[in-house]
């Protein structure tokens, strides 16, 4: 199969930053790679991340921050659903990370003394965000693909790039491989692997629009789902507070626009009692409202954190101001992000990219005119369940708060938060079959910090990586090779999935009759609708069984599917057709999993449950499917042994939460906003 | 798509007219399609060819297959969706429905590279622009992914002159534009055929890096040979087309020049 005498091989699915990083490692312990990817690896999702990536560093350490208190604030960033110890070992790897990106030649912004330059990321009083310009995320994944040529070159990796992953081989409970397609030629073919890492990133797509890329509709985890391994926490979703609605996506605002100092604000009018009205003048030319008709509403709510309060805050914040309060700019669904208050110089070397993007499609000067925006879908906290062994610390109880620029208890030693090479970090519930990345639950919790996704991605790379070494080499069943496993293992799956093509190939609709109930793009649009509408910023019981529902009726028109390409040579829409049926899997153990967790929690919020409730809820939300098909959810116990959950309040004025009313006083469903960015869904 | 909400939209009719083909070696067609764009609401490209995936029917009402095309980020960042639009090679993410056809009854051109071999409709191989990667070695040639210490230090200009070259997606702009890069279906010849831009502005990149700087020799090599930077034209067509603005000629300047004081010296040490 390969060019290499590599004895073990490991099949990675997914190049992005995950995929990349997790392919040098393997090749550097002397493991041999297949990496199959849809697209290009060069042209992955990782190139969209913009902000940069978070590490303790010098300056910051010398103010009083460690790597143990980014581990404090990435777990009381995710509202206390994380498993504390990968968090842990994640934030201590942190510097280390930086520092080999670093030698691979990233173009990392410099200080005037030649030094990596820092921002200030949401979550954090403490500038530990390395970027390279607004296009970090690009920028490190050309790093690691130029490695992986290199590795590629040398013939230690083989790709498969136009390849898409189908089915998982699983054997007596172990993954021995994977079938695959060629998207071009449309051949099915199964490959042999001692082990499969999937780091195929998140699913923004069953939201229809959102800022992910078009091929993020994380099919491949759900078919991993339906052929056995366990999904957690698949309602945590984040929806992002500064997105750039457009036709076909919402186009990411960074972060790092308010890292740099931009302010959120819409116009408005000060009553008497202090509060704010809306401004009469609002949505005519934003240069013209005077300063004391701004109202900075972070600013105003978060005095400690102002703009750079973590995402799911800033979200609720705009759309309770927007939806609950009409007070968006001209009485619609947006808010301005201002950064014209900063130098044209100092923006052009810190974010030109995103505000090149900005420019480009909205057709505005952000330099001159303060950007508008919207909350829009962004990133999967959730994903396949994984398991860890926990490293070395481990306190008789677990810690308060960790005061903010105080002495660490712990130094940042390897293994302190998972063990080192053993076995089953971040392997799945299915033996050899691991997920790294987006696709992984593990890190987030109900909220990701900015700037922490890049991190998680590489972290799992080189970190889990080496587990996978060391299963593939000494691991339990590594007395059986996967060579020598019977070809009718592989043979019968081929079957299985060639099966199903001809199913879709038989149903095509040659009549032209067009009927919307079995078209596969209004199937998909619809379901982008519906779950934009009950599934994101706010969920309540009844419109999440209604929506439950009406996954089951798309379900069932799904099952008389009409195709209108019956060719054999490079068919989109059958690879899109079934995606379809792929998304509507884990819409429904998303929608289900946010209506069984009855509380508030991060990116969760259900004003049926406003507070929190870590008696019930502070478990995992672990969703399986049954061969049949019927999704199923329990609650998990987390490891929380290291940090004691607290009130997640990031200093608010009043002490509580961001918490809106359900969308219209008057629906009691909550249904989310109809029409506007968060609405509508693109194919 | 952000017109403020008191904005009254107006509707137009346009039509897309689209080069097809049904794989290597199969004929190519034109087909039509009417599409209806309301002003303000930022469809672009891909927009519109998700609207005709739909319902895959032209403008004389016969049924067709769906478009096949590429895309990715829908950002200008992947290099995935590059097309040929109106006769001008270009990323169709960002090419706005209301800025290139903003009348009702334009018409919009669409049609695959033309220097790549096609796939399907729109979608063509590019496999060799990153094979042209490895042949200039575009890496650093680290000791592995493990901590060692930081990287070399390097001043803020260093820097802006590095990360601007590193924007380069290879989406393959600067190639369809050359006329001294032409299709090459046999990648046997790949090796020897021209480099193109943006593989010389790569070999640039990490000449600059302070470890990259290594492999500057085995670098220089590649473009000393055939089709290397003494095979460009000087048509500066590339520089023109680049959707991040690198410096392409300047690239191609710099690397000429050192390609020929790497002969110098050759000469000299007798290498």
């Amino acid at each position: 199969m390969a060019a290499t005498g590599n004895e073990k091989r490991v099949i990675v699915v997914g190049g992005g930053l995950a995929g990349l990083a997790a392919s040098a490692r393997l090749v550097e312990a002397g493991v041999g790679v297949d990496l199959f990817s849809v697209v290009p690896v060069k042209r992955s999702h990782s190139v969209c991340a913009q902000g940069g990536i978070n590490a303790c560093n010098e300056v910051a350490r010398q103010q009083g921050y460690s790597e143990y208190e980014h581990f404090d604030e990435t777990v009381y960033g995710g509202d206390f659903l994380a498993d504390q110890h990968p968090v842990l070992e994640m934030a201590n790897w942190a510097p280390r990370i930086i520092d080999v990106l670093d030698r691979m030649g990233v173009p990392f912004n410099r200080t005037s003394e030649g030094y990596r330059d820092l921002r200030l990321f949401g979550g954090s009083l403490f500038k530990r965000t390395h970027f390279s310009g607004a296009t970090t995320g690009q920028q490190l994944i050309y790093a690691l693909d130029e490695q992986v040529r290199r590795h590629e070159s040398e013939g230690n990796v083989t790709k498969y790039e136009h390849w898409e992953f189908l089915w998982p081989v699983i054997e007596s409970g172990r993954c021995v491989g994977i079938v695959a397609r060629d998207i071009r030629t449309m051949q099915i073919r199964a490959f042999r692997a001692d082990a499969v890492i999937m780091a195929t990133g998140g699913c923004g797509l069953i939201f229809g629009k959102s800022t992910n890329s078009v091929m993020c509709n994380g099919a491949a985890a759900a078919r991993c789902f339906r052929a056995g391994v366990h999904y957690a926490n698949a309602e945590m979703i984040q929806v992002h507070p500064t997105a750039i609605p457009g036709a076909d996506k919402l186009r990411l605002m960074s972060e790092s626009a308010r890292g740099e100092g931009g302010r959120v604000w819409v116009p408005a009018l000060k009553r008497p009692d202090g509060t704010w009205g809306v401004h009469p003048r609002s949505g005519q030319d934003p240069k013209t409202i005077p300063e004391n008709e701004r109202y900075y509403f972070l600013e105003e709510r978060y005095p400690a954190y102002g703009n750079i309060v973590p995402r799911d805050i800033a979200t609720r914040e705009i759309f309770d101001l927007c939806v609950n309060h009409g007070m968006g700019v001209g009485g619609g669904q947006q808010v301005y992000l201002d950064l014209t208050h900063k130098p044209k110089e100092y923006l052009q070397k810190k974010l030109e990219g995103i505000l090149e993007i900005y420019e480009k499609f909205v057709g505005e000067d952000p330099y001159t005119t303060p950007m508008r925006i919207f909350p829009g879908v962004h990133y999967s906290m959730g994903g396949l369940w994984t398991s860890f062994t926990p490293g070395s610390y481990t306190p008789a109880t677990p810690r308060t708060k960790h005061k903010s620029g105080t002495r660490a208890p712990i130094n940042a030693e390897i293994g302190q938060g998972m063990a080192l090479g053993e076995f089953n970090n971040a392997m799945t519930n299915v033996q050899g079959l691991y997920a790294f990345g987006e696709v992984s639950f593990a890190y987030h919790g109900a909220n990701r910090l900015g700037a922490n996704a890049l991190l998680s991605c590489i972290f799992d790379g080189v970190f889990c990586g080496v587990s996978v070494a060391n299963y593939v080499r000494s691991g339990p069943s590594s007395n059986k090779p996967t060579k020598d496993i019977s070809q009718s293992l592989y043979d019968g799956a081929v079957a299985q999935e060639s099966a199903k093509v001809k199913k879709l190939v038989d149903a095509v609709d040659t009549t032209g009759a067009d009927d919307p109930a079995t078209n596969p793009y209004i199937i998909g649009r619809e379901l982008g609708v519906e779950m934009t509408e009950a599934c994101t910023v706010v969920r309540t019981g009844p419109r999440l069984e209604r929506c439950l529902s009406k996954l089951g009726e798309l379900k069932a028109r799904y099952s008389k599917l009409k195709l209108a390409d019956a060719g054999g040579w490079t068919n989109q829409s059958m690879a899109y057709a079934r995606s379809v049926g792929d998304m509507l899997i884990l819409a429904e153990a998303l929608a289900l999993g946010a209506f069984r967790r009855q509380e508030s929690r991060g990116a969760h919020y259900r004003p049926d449950f406003p507070d929190r409730n870590d008696q019930e809820f502070m478990k995992s939300t672990v969703a399986r499917c049954s061969p049949s098909g019927e999704v199923s959810v329990e609650f998990v116990p987390i490891d929380a042994t290291l940090i004691q959950p607290t009130a997640r309040t990031y200093g608010k004025k009043d002490d509580k939460p961001a918490n809106p009313a359900p969308t219209r006083p008057s629906d009691a469903s909550g249904a989310n906003v109809p029409t506007g960015s968060l609405a509508g869904a693109g194919v | 798509m952000h017109t403020p909400s008191t904005a009254k939209p107006g509707t137009r009719t346009i039509t897309m007219k689209i080069k097809r083909c049904d794989g290597p070696g199969k004929p190519e067609r034109w087909e039509s399609f009417s599409l209806s764009v309301t002003t303000g609401q930022g469809m672009n490209i891909i927009a519109a060819l998700q609207v005709i995936a739909a319902k895959p029917v032209t403008v004389e009402g016969s049924r067709t297959t769906p478009v096949v095309w590429d895309s990715g980020c829908l950002e200008e960042v992947c290099g995935a969706c590059t097309m040929v639009v109106n006769g001008k090679v270009r990323q169709t993410c960002s090419a706005l429905l209301d800025q290139i056809a903003p009348n009702d009854g334009d018409v919009v051109t669409l049609e695959p590279m033309s220097k790549f071999p096609v796939v399907r409709d729109l979608s063509v191989n590019r496999q060799r622009v990153f094979h042209n990667l490895k042949r200039v070695s575009a890496w650093v040639p680290i000791d592995g992914t493990y901590a060692l210490g930081p990287g070399p230090r390097e001043t803020p200009a260093e820097q802006e002159v590095r990360y601007t070259l590193s924007t380069c997606m290879s989406c393959g702009c600067c190639l369809e534009a050359c006329p001294q890069f032409n299709q090459e279906p046999d990648s046997k010849n790949w090796d020897t055929a021209f480099l193109g831009a943006h593989a010389i502005s790569q070999a640039r990149l990490f000449n600059s890096h302070a470890t990259g700087k290594e492999l500057a020799p085995q670098r220089l090599d590649a473009l000393s040979g055939p089709g290397g930077v003494g095979d460009c034209g000087n048509a500066q067509n590339c520089v023109k087309v680049c959707p991040k603005k690198i410096p392409l000629t300047e690239s191609i300047g710099a690397m000429g020049r050192a390609v020929t004081i790497h002969a110098v010296k050759k000469l000299f040490t007798m290498k």
